[in-house]
């Protein structure tokens, strides 16, 4: 049966040598949808995205996306397909201005002069502080400009669905509001969105629906709200 | 005394010109990929005895078409040296692909010397070989060509980096190879390209400087050992401080050989390299650790 979900992924396993960090992980991520995934420190998330991105191999299982299967593409050629991936840790490109990071976060639509010009204003205008230090090498920017220029990035990558590994790390609690209602912000402008957190309360709070993920396995997939007043879920993640 | 100073620094010009196309070759392999690669001589000595086969003998190509095509075939040898010999030893660590580079440069001159032989070759200056006369210094009309060449080659490689998104699209491949592929970079071509373009440096200044010089299987060697000082000297992965200090190194041979002696100017060129790494690892123009993390 054709599913229309924008990403599916099944059976999904991935290694580091002969340690298996992903089980036959079964996900999907609808058009306009944000899906959280959350779990705890080692549990595979940023694996998870990494594999789907393919700058990990997976070993077996299937992605798709958008109709099409990518478990084997070339990670340059899944951005090209519109997926967007802010990794951990926001790894901009730090001897590289600013404004150099946003253009070759735009490296896939820089045919297409005028809708980057148009999205980088828009960048611009969600993060002013970007604009104000454009011409600023970007490993001088704080932990949080750092997670915006990130976002910004991936953004002109003209996404159809972007992948958001713990935007929350490292951040303190006011600006990790602030990066959530941008997340949240985003999706309701149209973009849809994989987000995985070890904070689970923050990530839940924002996300339509959710999945736990445990040692490389997911254990429980169920609306946020449905998760966020799950017991066991409430014990495990949201200290309660 | 002061026209042989303008002599010697007339020289030294020329020669620290070569230095610089050779150690910014060294610079833009090591910027785009952390790798230092010590087979950047050898493109030199492919470049020059390329064309000095392409031209030689009455069915000899005219020495334009000649230079061009040596390029390009040093440019096919710089790629598939990335592409064959270190691209599969992706991962290995720092010492294993210089490892690599090194074997690599002792199997291209190896092939070199299989295929001219031992002998030393001259390649017809571009413009004559008149001296022209700068006070009661002179100047071959070649050494303003090997200046000229050099300042062209330099100031385009500054705005390729600078200015162009394939040439900033090279440099994110260094700063962060995984970010590079998540926003959509195809960087096993990148590093294709960078080894293209800085093989093409290397058998350009090979070319430029092979009238004066003469060229032979071994060039290579002497002139990858000044291109990496040049590189050090200005500090690795920055492509400017390789310029100057290829040109440096050039003036301070030419006039450690002219005011105390030629036999020492080789040692006082690495004496000087070896003083800079122990004051000034980072190099004398090194930009400042915020930019490696
Ligand atoms: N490069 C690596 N080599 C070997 N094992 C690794 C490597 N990266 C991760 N692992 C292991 O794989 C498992 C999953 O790690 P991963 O980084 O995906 O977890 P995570 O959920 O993203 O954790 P965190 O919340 O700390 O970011 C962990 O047990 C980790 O130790
Ligand atoms: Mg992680």
């Amino acid at each position: 049966m054709p599913s229309n979900a924008l990403l599916q992924v099944t059976g999904l396993t991935a290694h580091y040598g002969p340690i298996q960090a992903l089980h036959e992980i079964a996900l999907e991520v609808n058009p306009g949808e944000l899906v959280a995934m959350v779990g705890a420190n080692g549990a595979g998330k940023t694996t998870l995205l990494h594999t789907l991105s393919n700058v990990h191999k997976a070993t077996s299982g299937q992605v798709i996306f958008d109709g099409q299967e990518i478990t084997r593409t070339a990670p340059h050629k899944i951005v090209q397909a519109g997926i967007c991936h802010i990794p951990e840790g926001r790894q901009v490109f730090a001897p590289l201005s600013v404004e150099d990071n946003l253009l070759l976060g735009s490296f896939t639509q820089r045919k297409n002069k005028a809708w980057v010009a148009e999205e980088t204003d828009r960048i611009y205008t969600l993060f002013p502080i970007l604009k104000e230090k454009r011409r600023q090498a970007a490993g001088t920017l704080s932990g949080g400009q750092q997670q915006m220029l990130a976002m910004g990035r991936a953004l002109l990558g003209r996404p159809k669905l972007l992948l958001l590994d713990e935007p929350s790390m490292g951040l303190a609690p006011l600006l990790v509001a602030e990066i959530f209602r941008v997340v949240r912000e985003l999706n309701e402008k149209g973009v849809t969105i994989l987000l995985v957190e070890q904070n689970a309360k923050a990530a839940l709070g924002i996300a339509d629906r959710g999945y736990v993920l445990e040692t490389g396995r997911v254990v429980l997939s169920a609306d946020a709200d449905t998760l966020l007043a799950d017991e066991a879920v409430q014990k495990a993640y949201l200290g309660h | 005394m002061f026209d042989q100073i303008l002599q010697f620094l007339l020289t030294g010009i020329t020669v620290g010109s070569t230095y610089a196309l050779v150690g910014l070759g060294f610079a833009i392999i090591y910027n785009a990929s952390d790798v230092v690669n010590f087979s950047q001589g050898e493109f030199v000595m492919i470049g020059a005895m390329s064309a000095v086969a392409l031209t030689a003998g009455d069915t000899g190509l005219p020495l334009w078409v000649a230079a061009i095509a040596a390029v390009l075939i040093t440019m096919l040898v710089g790629m598939a040296l990335q592409r064959f010999a270190i691209a599969p030893a992706r991962g290995a660590s720092v010492v294993t692909t210089i490892i690599i580079t090194i074997g690599a440069s002792i199997f291209l001159r190896g092939i070199a010397l299989l295929v001219w032989g031992k002998d030393l070759f001259p390649l017809p200056s571009f413009s004559g070989d008149e001296p022209i006369q700068i006070g009661n210094a002179t100047i071959l009309p070649q050494s303003l060509w090997v200046m000229g060449g050099a300042a062209l080659l330099v100031f385009g490689a500054q705005y390729f980096f600078n200015h162009t998104t394939l040439g900033k699209a090279i440099l994110a491949c260094s700063c962060n190879k995984t970010a590079a592929h998540l926003v959509g970079i195809n960087v096993s071509i990148m590093l294709l390209v960078a080894y293209g373009l800085s093989a093409a440096l290397g058998a350009m200044a090979g070319i430029l400087v092979a009238p004066i010089t003469f060229t032979s299987y071994d060039t290579g060697v002497m002139l990858g050992l000044k291109g990496f000082s040049a590189a050090i000297l200005g500090g690795m992965g920055n492509p400017m401080g390789a310029v100057a200090g290829g040109l440096l190194l050039g003036l301070i041979e030419s006039l450690a050989a002219g005011l105390i002696s030629s036999g020492y100017k080789d040692a006082i060129g690495f004496i000087i390299l070896l003083l800079v790494l122990f004051f000034r690892p980072s190099g004398l123009f090194g930009k400042a650790s915020v930019d490696r993390v």
